[in-house]
């Protein structure tokens, strides 16, 4: 069931109790997010219904395969300049060998799920808040719940899942396309060999490097399917709060992505 | 039977039910008329729990659905038919599943037999040709008619219809106005219609409510609705420039 009660800030005069009930109000907020996807979580053993599979499976297909082709093109950019900024000043030091660890190790621990986060947030984040936005201000929602079909089964749920499947699969493909952008700025640009890159890489990058990549991941994923799901299911006020709606899904997750980053950073390898 | 026993609803401190206190009979029709802003779809929506009240209490067969806990108030909403003034169909659905969804998804019915119910519903509202088409590629009054099939498909005991025939050529609209009265002659269930059009009113009704400022300001059958001489009911009929004769002009227009 959707809660859309909203805490409504008394008047006041002081200007320390205005903060405290926006204070509230924010963290109202967060709760409820939270335990929208919880609730939501609680409905994944229904994915596998007959008539569920196959919202789940375009979900997927939705956040995976059409994300692809702007993954392809950011992922390999990226190891590409990454590369060339970083090899530029190892060459300085004679050090330009160097250049696969630093940038498949930079890739797998922060910059690949970082930049797979960004991306899936502004894309397939974004396109939740609009569509679940649109489909509460039409009305399609309340008429979901008039026939009895919770709607956090039926829509936050799918997207729940094709999120956290689909962000750590997007962020190895990240991964290994910008390692392999860095390979050919290294060889070509660089004139560092293609198995004295691979050979560096391997050296620097440990087993931890990746899961924590991953891990971090499949978290993003869940944030953006909060945030984007929160913000859609609670929109209020025609196409401007649509509007609104889409816009916050993508702040909101770009900022709680990047603190989330820096504590999960923390914890691994502080 | 639905009861609203003195409900009010302030939205931010601001009144829009101001103490309603009416009850609907089993099988009647009643529909609500008012001003934009008077509460008809505030009233409504408190019926399904869209929306809760400030203070006060509803009942739906006895049963006061205040309270009630998620799982309760979901089998008191599968009482309910509820056609929305937008018809809120899922956009990305076809016709056919859109009226299919509450059946697929609620009750456990071999696909043959939902089949089967679909299609007899598509064709009470004319819209069999129109069943493999998306929402967005039928008109307004289809939609209308394929939001009305959905709401009635599971065959509810109280179908509540938000502003059937708003934005609907007259023409159409009448068209809705009979499957509305259609309906509920083969279903013999309790209607509630929110409605600005009082030729709709007058024809479909059993009753009419007159909501003014969050209150009901008159509730009276169509004939004494067109008599009353409340000021509230005769500046709104004489808005829409309706005969107090109207039944005697019109004599084939009255439905009920």
């Amino acid at each position: 069931m959707i809660n859309r009660y909203t805490y409504e800030c008394p008047d006041c005069g002081s200007f320390l109790a205005r903060w405290g009930h926006n204070a509230l109000a924010f963290l109202q907020l967060v709760g409820q997010a939270v335990l929208l996807n919880l609730e939501a979580i609680t409905f994944i053993p229904t994915m596998f219904r007959k008539r569920t599979w196959p919202e789940v499976m375009y979900q997927l297909f939705f956040a995976g395969i059409r994300s692809l082709p702007v993954l392809t093109v950011v992922a390999l950019f990226t190891g590409m300049i990454f590369a060339l900024q970083t090899g530029l000043e190892l060459q300085k030091f004679g050090q330009e060998a160097q250049v696969g660890g630093a940038v498949t190790v930079v890739m797998l621990r922060e910059m690949g799920p970082f930049m797979t986060g960004l991306i899936i947030a502004a894309s397939v984040g974004a396109s939740i808040g609009a569509q679940l936005g649109t489909m509460t201000v039409s009305e399609e929602i309340a008429a979901l719940e008039i026939m009895s079909i919770n709607p956090v089964r039926f829509l936050v749920m799918p997207r729940l899942i094709a999120l956290c499947v689909m962000m750590p699969l997007l962020t190895l493909y990240t991964d290994v396309l910008s390692v392999a952008g860095g390979a050919i700025i290294a060889t070509s640009q660089l004139q560092v060999g293609l198995q004295a890159y691979i050979d560096n890489s391997l050296q620097y990058a440990t087993n931890k490097d990746l899961y924590t990549g991953l891990f971090k991941a499949l978290c993003f994923g869940f944030i953006i399917n909060m945030v984007a799901c929160h913000q859609g299911l609670t929109t209020k006020g025609g196409a401007v709060g649509v509007g609104k709606s889409t816009r916050s899904t993508v702040v909101i997750s770009f900022l709680v992505i990047l603190i989330t980053g820096f504590i999960l950073t923390k914890i691994f390898y502080g | 039977m639905i009861e609203f026993k003195n409900v009010k609803k302030e939205f931010s401190g601001k009144p829009v039910l101001r103490g309603m206190t009416f009850s609907i009979e089993k099988g009647e029709t009643i529909s609500l008329v008012g001003t934009s802003g008077a509460g008809k779809t505030v009233t409504i929506k408190h019926m399904v729990r869209l929306l809760d009240p400030t203070s006060g209490r509803i009942c739906i067969d006895g049963e006061d659905i205040q309270d009630l806990p998620s799982e309760e108030l979901g089998r008191v909403r599968k009482k309910f038919g509820f056609l929305f003034q937008g018809s809120a169909l899922l956009q990305w659905m076809s016709v056919f599943d859109n009226i299919a969804l509450p059946l697929r998804e609620t009750q456990k019915l071999p696909e043959d037999e939902i089949q089967e119910k679909v299609k007899s519903v598509l064709e009470k509202v004319d819209m069999t040709e129109a069943a493999k088409k998306l929402p967005a590629d039928i008109s307004g009054g289809m939609q209308k008619r394929a939001g009305l099939a959905r709401a009635v498909v599971t065959e509810p005991d109280i179908l509540l219809y938000d502003e059937p025939t708003s934005g609907l050529d007259p023409v159409t609209s009448r068209t809705i106005d009979k499957l509305i009265h259609d309906l509920q002659e083969d279903l013999g269930v309790t209607s509630v219609v929110v409605t600005h059009d009082m030729i709709s009113a007058l024809t479909i009704s059993d009753r009419i409510a007159m909501l003014h400022q969050g209150e009901v300001s008159e509730i009276s059958t169509p004939q004494d609705f067109l008599r009353s001489e409340n000021k509230v009911v005769s500046n709104f009929l004489d808005s829409q420039c309706i005969s107090r004769n109207f039944f005697d002009e019109f004599s084939d227009r009255k439905l009920t």
